[in-house]
């Protein structure tokens, strides 16, 4: 079975769906790259994949073995991060709360997993800063870091590389096609469509029109071809 | 100056009066990062009339443990107003303003009926800036102060972490599947718990300030959490401390006092953390 499985799902608000009948799946070691226009919807399906809201119908089925708490999450920036006076150490740990569960305190073993993790993204000399002085590169290495705290199997991020220059753009896909190539399944959401033809294995195209394949196929397709045009365009 | 008040803290009143005033500090400041970070800072405002609406039926009603009404209708006020807070079509801020003005409005329009008291502006000034009631302390009420304010610095200390990820990132917490909506209901209780308490320190219209004062004081000096909730809390205890004993030399109210002290505190940490700022640039 795959590691995630889509039946017939519809997302929307106050059961307004404004997404209807997704079906794909998602296996052990892919890239998947949903694209689509502002207002589409990929935020909303990212977050009903979470079960941070109810689908309006439909499944998300979990394989694999995978566990809820076992999602690593990159979010859209919110307001309240910007001036919150905590350190990269204390954010980092704080990716270990699934584990952690009821139990109070985090144990050695997850202080031990945050250093790892800092470290795996080249955060750890930032250890003792404050999270809001970092740069924007910086800070979403953070952040992943964090979510790297919370599962081995699978990443869903969205928008990781909005509002950053160029060269720590290209920075952030390699590190983030290195933890795909150590097995880690991606789930990203991008503007970007030329980043998700070069990186994904799948991609999801949700819209007017929804499209979900291999990376050659949507390339192949109608839906791929005129928004890889207009893209170009503007 | 040593003599004299070493002559008062004789009077167990004033040692009662200081017990008290230090532990609620202590529990004010605690969440008070909390309540910024979150935005919450109005929610404290908006409770703290509520208490002193119940306040008022319950002196109306004669009630001799008036904490019996005012702690449930400010808990349940809290929970309700943190649900509206979270739906997006009721606009939480403009909620809180209606149930805060009515409640105080309700309160005085209940106190000018019904209060046999001959001294109703006196009682009124008093419920809404503290006066001297921490002075006037039973024991009863120290030992109910006293065990409030444990139980909400152990609850702060066991939920710590949580009360972390659950400010920094709600989202990422439900995701992980931290209990996320019952920590903010928790936070919720735990806010009116501390605001029913801080009501006897500084009065219902001061209370936001013993909330928030420390928190944005530590938050100039300290760049981490773990720092910031334990400056804040250092800073507020000093304060209180400080304020009560300022109180009693010089014969001012309690409450208006400390929220002068920590003005002043927090005047001196915007210097302080303008002048390290600028060292470390
Ligand atoms: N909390 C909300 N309540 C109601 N509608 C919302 C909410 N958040 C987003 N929407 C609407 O849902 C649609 C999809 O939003 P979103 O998933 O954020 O799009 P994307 O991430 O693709 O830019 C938009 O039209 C947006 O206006
Ligand atoms: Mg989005």
């Amino acid at each position: 079975m795959a590691l995630l499985t889509i039946q017939d799902l519809s997302l929307g608000y106050d059961s307004v769906a404004f997404v209807e009948n997704l079906n794909f799946s998602v296996n052990t070691g892919d890239y998947l790259c949903i694209v689509g226009e502002n207002g589409s919807g990929k935020t909303t399906l990212m977050k009903t994949l979470l079960h941070l809201q109810e689908p309006v119908s439909g499944q998300i089925l979990m394989g694999d073995g995978l566990k809820q708490n076992e999602i690593g999450y990159l979010p859209q920036q919110t307001i309240v991060q910007k001036d919150f006076p905590a350190s990269v150490g204390e954010i980092v740990l704080s990716g270990c709360q699934g584990r952690c569960g009821i139990r109070p305190f985090y144990n050695k073993a997850e202080k031990h997993l945050a250093e790892t993790n800092m470290n795996r993204m080249g955060v750890l000399p930032l250890k003792d800063r404050c999270y809001r002085e970092l740069s924007g590169g910086q800070q979403q290495r953070v952040l992943l870091a964090r979510a790297l705290c919370a599962t081995q199997k699978v990443l869903l991020l969205d928008e990781p590389v909005a509002g950053l220059d160029p060269k720590v753009t290209s920075e952030m896909y390699d590190l983030i096609e290195g933890l795909n190539q150590e097995g880690i399944t991606i789930i990203m959401i991008s503007h970007d469509l030329a980043a998700a033809i070069r990186y994904a294995s799948h991609i999801l195209h949700i819209g007017a029109s929804v499209f979900y394949g291999t990376r050659e196929e949507y390339l192949e397709s109608d839906v791929g071809k005129f928004f890889l045009m207009r893209q170009k365009g503007g | 100056m040593l003599d004299k008040l070493g002559m008062y803290l004789q009077y167990p009143f004033v040692r009662y009066a200081l017990i008290v005033g230090v532990l609620i500090a202590l529990c004010s400041s605690l969440l008070g990062v909390t309540l910024v970070l979150k935005r919450f800072s109005f929610i404290g405002d908006g409770l703290s009339h509520v208490a002193f609406g119940a306040m008022a039926i319950a002196a109306v009603l004669n009630l001799t443990n008036d904490m019996l009404l005012v702690l449930p209708v400010t808990i349940i006020s809290a929970v309700l107003l943190l649900r509206t807070g979270q739906n997006a079509k009721i606009k939480g801020d403009a909620a809180i303003a209606m149930i805060s003005v009515g409640a105080l409005a309700f309160g005085y329009l209940m106190m000018n009926i019904f209060s046999t008291s001959s001294n109703l502006s006196g009682d009124v000034c008093s419920t809404l800036f503290g006066s001297t009631s921490i002075l006037t302390l039973t024991e009863r009420e120290v030992w109910l102060c006293t065990v409030l304010s444990i139980a909400v610095v152990l609850i702060f200390l066991l939920f710590y972490n949580k009360i972390f990820a659950v400010t920094f990132d709600e989202n990422f917490s439900k995701a992980a599947g931290t209990n996320a909506n019952g920590y903010n209901l928790l936070i919720a209780i735990v806010i009116a718990v501390i605001i029913v308490l801080a009501m006897n320190l500084v009065g219902s219209l001061l209370i936001s300030a013993l909330v928030i004062f420390p928190a944005l004081s530590a938050m100039r000096l300290f760049r981490n959490f773990k720092s910031v909730t334990i400056c804040s809390a250092v800073l507020s205890v000093i304060c209180a401390f400080s304020g009560i004993i300022v109180s009693i030399l010089a014969g001012t109210p309690v409450g208006s006092t400390i929220v002068a002290v920590d003005v002043a505190a927090f005047a001196v940490c915007c210097i302080a953390g303008v002048i390290t700022g600028g060292i470390r640039k």
